[in-house]
């Protein structure tokens, strides 16, 4: 019991419960009651958007609603390696100056990134996006989620949509994490325990000292895997670092008050300790395939990969450069590195990360969904390959006699250095030397 | 209650369906976790929702594409639907007539997606108790799945296999029996006050 609780007859809410109600325009809400919401901000890219959202608003002769809440990011098929992909490209770009829309992000890095780092996402917002990785947003406190872009076209005609009200699965994590592990293995471990459809489309808020210490970048990592665990929202409460950031991002009027659960709120609750877990991997097909690095065979793979909106943000880059800073990697081993977002690029450069990593024999590729979802970019035929992104499905990174396996920077580094699968604990040591010298 | 004419569309009615000439229609039964990469395989997600229909589980099914037939059902496992956000997964359905998937459970974004394109979803938790072949009929406000007839056609009437759905919610309803969210916001814009 709280001490205050006496004097407060209200009920109990949690986080997701008061971004819908004041979205809907209520005091609470309730599980299980389907409201209305007012949209703060509709993001879509050129896969999902324009490409047929343009004929379809055309269709209406409807006007957008609000086009300053509009956000269009190029990220998809802007590698435009065939017609089609151009096509794709042209269409988006010609409805963004016809629709003269004020927030356009042309090949500037994946949206689920570039979107929070111009401050667009903010505590207590209701944002829907055109991406199923969308849910990302909810490392900010705001309520956003993934819609189908039908969904996405009644959003831009009149600037509401409907939600469940869904119940919370509180997720706390206790203890500190260790050198060498991150928000990616919190959350494979977490898609191993209960599937990728475990969560079946409730909220989740990740809570506990282990996610108030970690970094906005590795916060959003654990936001946006929340789509693996099958929850409709990855909530993490804002506080002072949500708030540093966005300082950062240019969002500087922020009241992070109202954005947490109250302490008795209803919900599910698992208990983890992240001082005890180990470096995590998620076997060929599934994230759920997930287990402890050491408990796997040394598999020698020939691509190590990091990147995509899950695993290239600049933590994970440092990750990365920790490791393999003054050596090379395995002469079996292509290592590719595609940077989320141009910022994260720079911030790269600026710290020394990228010329360490193509020291170390990384190639560095443009910042886009590239090769996480077979974009521009694939595998090559029956290779085994490792890599920081959300998803290895069969064939979605290029042909289906492929192998992927899923890890954290931090391991996919670690990997490549060594040519087959490998604890990053086992690496680091020497390599934190290395930086150091 | 509700409107007599929205009840008319998804209201069972016997009809005759395949070339045996049975009443009730052809169930397809699935497994449990089918994606949307089996839905509407990436390979074919550059091309229209017809043409990605005609590729629509045949990694699975085969067959499914080229036989289902308008008035058909799928019947699956748990979990239909996982998976990404692409809503052709539910459209590809669309296309090829099937009249509702049955299953325990659906991928959330998927079941945003079937009502917003027009694809009924029935949340039914003994699902998996129909096969593949057998005859269903079903009242969708009624919250109601009959098997009707065996996979040989043999009348099942008065076995009682009737099962229970989870209500769906008058929004979703009224927007699968408009055909979906794009048809309902077509009316909306053709109304003269609305412009």
């Amino acid at each position: 019991m709280t001490p205050q609780s006496p004097a407060r007859t209200a009920t109990p809410q949690t986080l997701a419960q008061k971004l819908i109600a004041n979205a809907s325009g209520q005091s609470t809400v309730q599980a299980g009651e389907i409201v209305d919401c007012r949209v703060d901000l509709a993001m879509f890219h050129d896969s999902s958007g324009p490409r047929r959202l343009k004929a379809m608003l055309a269709e209406h002769q409807a006007p957008i609603w609000d086009r300053e809440r509009v956000v269009l990011v190029l990220d998809h098929h802007v590698h435009e390696s065939d017609d089609e992909a151009r096509r794709i490209v042209r269409i988006a770009r010609e409805w963004a100056r016809e629709q003269t829309l004020p927030h356009v992000y042309d090949n500037q890095g994946i949206c689920h990134v570039v979107v929070p780092q111009h401050g667009h996402v903010r505590p207590g917002m209701f944002c829907v996006g055109g991406d199923s990785h969308a849910c990302t947003g909810g490392a900010f406190g705001a309520y956003m989620f993934a819609i189908g872009t039908t969904e996405m076209l009644g959003v831009l005609v009149d600037g509401t949509t409907w939600v469940r009200v869904p119940q919370t699965v509180f997720m706390r994590w206790s203890g500190r994490l260790a050198f060498g592990v991150t928000a990616k293995d919190m959350m494979l471990a977490m898609i191993g325990r209960f599937g990728m459809n475990g969560m079946q489309y409730q909220a989740v808020e990740y809570c506990g000292e282990a996610v108030s210490a970690l970094s906005m970048s590795e916060r959003m990592t654990l936001s946006n895997m929340s789509a693996e665990l099958g929850a409709q929202v990855g909530l993490i409460a804002p506080d002072d670092e949500t708030r540093s950031w966005l300082w950062h991002a240019g969002a500087r009027d922020i009241d992070l008050a109202p954005w947490s659960s109250d302490e008795d709120a209803p919900g599910t609750r698992h208990n983890f300790d992240a001082s005890t877990l180990a470096p995590q991997i998620a076997l060929p097909d599934s994230p759920a395939h997930a287990r402890d690095v050491a408990d796997i065979e040394p598999t020698p793979v020939q691509v190590a990969y990091v990147g995509g909106c899950t695993g290239a943000k600049i933590d994970d880059l440092r990750a990365a450069a920790r490791v393999l800073a003054g050596y090379r990697v395995h002469p079996t081993v292509r290592l590719l590195v595609a940077p989320a977002s141009v910022r994260e690029r720079e911030l790269a450069q600026q710290e020394g990360i990228l010329r360490r990593l193509e020291e170390a024999g990384a190639e560095i590729l443009p910042s886009a969904c590239g090769l996480c979802a077979g974009y521009g970019a694939a595998l090559p035929e029956h290779c085994t390959a490792i890599a920081s992104v959300a998803r290895n499905f069969k064939g979605r990174m290029g042909p289906e006699s492929a192998q992927v396996f899923l890890a954290s920077p931090y391991t996919v580094a670690a990997t490549a250095l060594r040519g087959r699968i490998t604890d990053p604990r086992e690496v680091l040591w020497d390599g934190e030397l290395a930086e150091r010298r | 209650m509700d409107a007599p004419a929205a009840r008319s569309s998804l209201l069972h009615r016997p009809r005759r369906n395949g070339s045996d000439g049975t009443s009730g229609r052809r169930v397809w039964r699935l497994p449990a976790d089918v994606d949307t990469d089996a839905l509407a395989p990436v390979t074919w997600m550059k091309y229209s929702a017809e043409v990605i229909a005609q590729h629509c589980l045949e990694a699975l099914r085969p067959q499914f594409a080229l036989e289902a037939r308008a008035g058909d059902v799928i019947v699956a496992g748990p979990n239909f639907g996982i998976g990404s956000s692409r809503e052709q997964a539910a459209s590809a359905l669309v296309h090829l007539g099937i009249a509702a998937v049955i299953a325990p459970s659906f991928g959330g974004l998927f079941f945003r997606n079937a009502f917003n394109v027009g694809l009924l979803l029935l949340t039914c938790r003994d699902a998996e108790a129909l096969a593949d072949g057998e005859r269903v009929e079903f009242d969708a406000r009624g919250g109601v799945v009959r098997c009707v007839a065996d996979a040989d056609g043999r009348d099942m009437r008065d076995r009682g296999l009737v099962f229970a759905c989870e209500p769906i919610p008058l929004l979703l309803l009224e927007r699968v029996e408009a055909g979906g969210l794009w048809p309902q916001l077509k009316r909306r814009f053709q109304r003269p006050e609305s412009r």
